[in-house]
């Protein structure tokens, strides 16, 4: 499922006079499909914006087992993204169904070119 | 009918009035009568207000539809429960849609949470249905000389399906002030026992409840879920799953997930509905309706 059914799900969930949000820049994108988070490892740098995206049947959420990100539920076309702020390893999971698990690195950020 | 009202009702047949019902129903009032029961209710599960997919387009007009045949009964239940995800995504909104519809219910209303509905925090769904006597959510009540317990497995962060041990020490306590010969009733959203584990079809925790069940006569637990009927005994212990008024999912290992199952359009009202429930000594007879007409 494409990026352009991703924006039509937001405009379509977001209401008439609802703004429709930019898709930022982001380094990277999780797909979420078959209960699965693809890719389940990521490696970022601090200040990195992931976009996560649900291309699965079911609703999921991106919820981070510290609780420093969350998501909500995104149903089917939902998308989210988050900017990472601090290092460390952040494991994730879907509140809906906890099984799925998948982890995020963020190293320091990369030093200027 | 509001509980006060159909206690009200209840001593009147009891007092040997005749009931002025018809086929099935007048046979109930008379074993009634000869065994101070029996206590009939009705379940209903996995409405996931909300939904939008090709499964089921129109998840409010099938909630409406399941309504209309609770209300419809030729002997109103005693009460209606909800066993949870009365939402998908545990919108303010979509509590505010399903309030309405199940306002429309002639019985009483008990709603008990599913995952779905506690999505991030379980704030929307105590705005929508808190009880003043479950300000933890969980709870249990004697009616129609049985006794009732309404679980919640879906409040742990990490784990869909625990109960955690502030619940279980309620329902310990809780059981252990009972009757063995007393009818015991339970609800909760998941499965209680290990129905499918890869899925997270079962409570982690749920073994401890059943051990305090195990001393009783006759035990039926009462989950959602997993959108389909399943029926299970072990010992002194019914278990059924209910049908969704919404969609219907795969049946436990037949597919690759437990995503939302396709079926012809012709086909899902035979796949959606309700289900009573009568009790009546130790006897609990499970009738489940479809809506298909």
């Amino acid at each position: 499922m494409g990026l352009q059914t991703a924006l039509l799900g937001i405009v379509l969930t977001g209401g008439a006079h609802a703004a429709v949000p930019a898709l930022l820049p982001a380094v990277a994108t999780v797909h979420i499909k078959d209960f699965k988070y693809n890719p389940p490892a990521l490696t970022v740098h601090v200040g990195d914006r992931v976009t996560f995206v649900n291309d699965d049947d079911e609703a999921h959420t991106v919820t981070s087992i510290d609780k420093s990100f969350d998501s909500e539920g995104l149903d089917t076309t939902g998308m989210w993204q988050h900017v990472f702020s601090k290092t460390g390893t952040y494991h994730y999971f879907c509140e809906l169904h906890p099984y799925m698990k998948a982890a995020i690195v963020v190293l320091p950020a990369a030093p200027a070119k | 009918m509001k509980r006060d009202d159909f206690l009200k009702h209840v001593a009147w047949t009891g007092g040997g009035i005749a009931w002025s019902l018809t086929g099935g129903g007048l046979f109930n009032a008379q074993r009634a009568l000869a065994a101070g029961g029996p206590i009939s209710f009705v379940q209903i599960s996995d409405s996931h207000i909300g939904f939008a997919r090709p499964e089921n387009l129109d998840v409010i007009g099938t909630l409406e539809k399941t309504i209309a045949g609770i209300n419809a009964m030729p002997v109103q239940p005693t009460f209606v429960v909800h066993t949870g995800d009365v939402t998908h995504l545990a919108k303010p909104a979509q509590f505010d849609t399903a309030k309405q519809i199940l306002g429309t219910l002639k019985a009483p209303l008990i709603v008990l949470p599913g995952e779905h509905d506690v999505i991030g925090t379980p704030a929307a769904f105590f705005e929508a249905f808190r009880r003043s006597d479950a300000p933890k959510g969980w709870f249990s009540w004697d009616q129609g000389g049985a006794h009732f317990l309404s679980l919640v497995n879906v409040f742990n962060f990490e784990i869909d399906g625990k109960l955690g041990a502030e619940q279980i020490d309620f329902v310990e306590k809780d059981l252990a002030a009972q009757k063995s010969s007393t009818p015991i009733v339970v609800f909760a959203h998941v499965p209680l026992y290990a129905l499918f584990p890869p899925w997270g079809w079962t409570t982690e925790d749920g073994s401890r409840v059943l051990a305090a069940l195990r001393r009783f006569d006759a035990v039926t637990v009462l989950n959602g879920h997993i959108h389909q009927i399943v029926q299970h005994t072990d010992g002194n212990i019914r278990f059924a799953t209910a049908a969704s008024t919404a969609y219907p999912q795969p049946a436990p290992g037949t597919a690759a997930k437990p995503g939302p199952l396709k079926v012809p359009d012709s086909k899902l009202l035979s796949v959606l509905g309700y289900r009573s429930v009568e009790i009546a000594r130790s006897a609990a007879t499970i009738t489940d309706h479809s809506l298909q007409t």
